[in-house]
């Protein structure tokens, strides 16, 4: 399926995946991120239980302490 | 447009503040030079010897509330201006009550922790309310490293979103003041469009 990921194109081997999946799949490792699937933020307790579809704007923003 | 016009324009808003260390104070000021008319700070902290290594305080100033201190230096540049000053440490039960009114709410806390607590409060308990926030700031150089990034229409990044303050690589007045302008600068083009 193909997704917007910050807004670029990705190309994702799957029907559908969590979000879980796509961090690991894309081997994404920063600590505290903040995503939003079509403009609605996702909380880390739902990463595992929310799937994302074909089509879906996914968009993260990385946390980085310091201010 | 001239000065006077855009100041008077800009006189009508009332901009929220989270946080006044290194990013909210010296976004503050900024932001009250170009006219705001109402500023909401928001910090539980005292001003300390080594925050004026990057924060808009003053030697005499240490040891008062960073609320009280931000409000008197931003009185000192714009007598006219109204800020709502609040000792408070934020959290996801007072944050809508502190910034209700704001059009626009800027993040400038220290903590990553914080600034996730600040944006999920914002974002589900405020929806619509534009959050500028700030991530990626510390150390030196790397001018072109710092960017902008538009999520959606209630959520603006500045920053480079990648490095991260430690003992060894602190957050200095440079970068820090050039993420608080960013996110000044955020502020007024979204306020600009509401003309």
């Amino acid at each position: 399926m193909k997704i917007l990921l910050n807004n670029r194109e990705e190309n994702i081997d799957a029907e559908k995946v969590t979000v879980s999946e796509l961090l690991l799949r894309k081997k994404y490792s920063f600590r505290l991120r903040i995503i939003k699937i079509n403009g609605t933020l996702v909380r880390k307790d739902k990463y595992d239980s929310t799937f994302i579809h074909e089509g879906d704007n996914v968009q993260m923003l990385y946390l980085m302490s310091g201010g | 447009m001239k000065f006077s016009e855009i100041a008077a324009h800009l006189s009508r808003f009332r901009v929220g503040i989270a946080g006044a260390g290194g990013l909210g104070s010296n976004c503050a000021i900024a932001l009250a030079r170009c006219g705001i008319g109402t500023l909401v700070i928001s910090d539980f902290d005292s001003v300390d010897e080594s925050n004026l290594s990057r924060q808009y305080y003053f030697m005499d100033q240490t040891g008062l509330p960073k609320t009280e201190a931000l409000k008197d230096n931003i009185l000192r540049i714009r007598p006219d201006a109204t800020v709502l000053a609040f000792q408070e440490k934020l959290d996801r039960n007072n944050i809508p009550g502190i910034f209700s009114g704001c059009d626009v709410i800027v993040e400038a806390f220290d903590n990553a922790e914080m600034k996730e607590m600040l944006i999920e409060a914002v974002q589900e308990l405020m929806p619509g309310t534009p959050l500028v926030v700030g991530s990626g700031l510390a150390g030196w150089g790397n001018n072109d490293t710092i960017r902008y990034r538009k999520i959606d229409d209630t959520l603006y990044v500045c920053g480079d979103e990648l490095s991260e303050v430690s003992d060894e690589f602190p957050t200095l007045a440079p970068r820090v003041g050039m993420v608080a302008n960013m996110q000044a600068n955020v502020v007024l083009e979204l306020l600009m469009k509401q003309l």
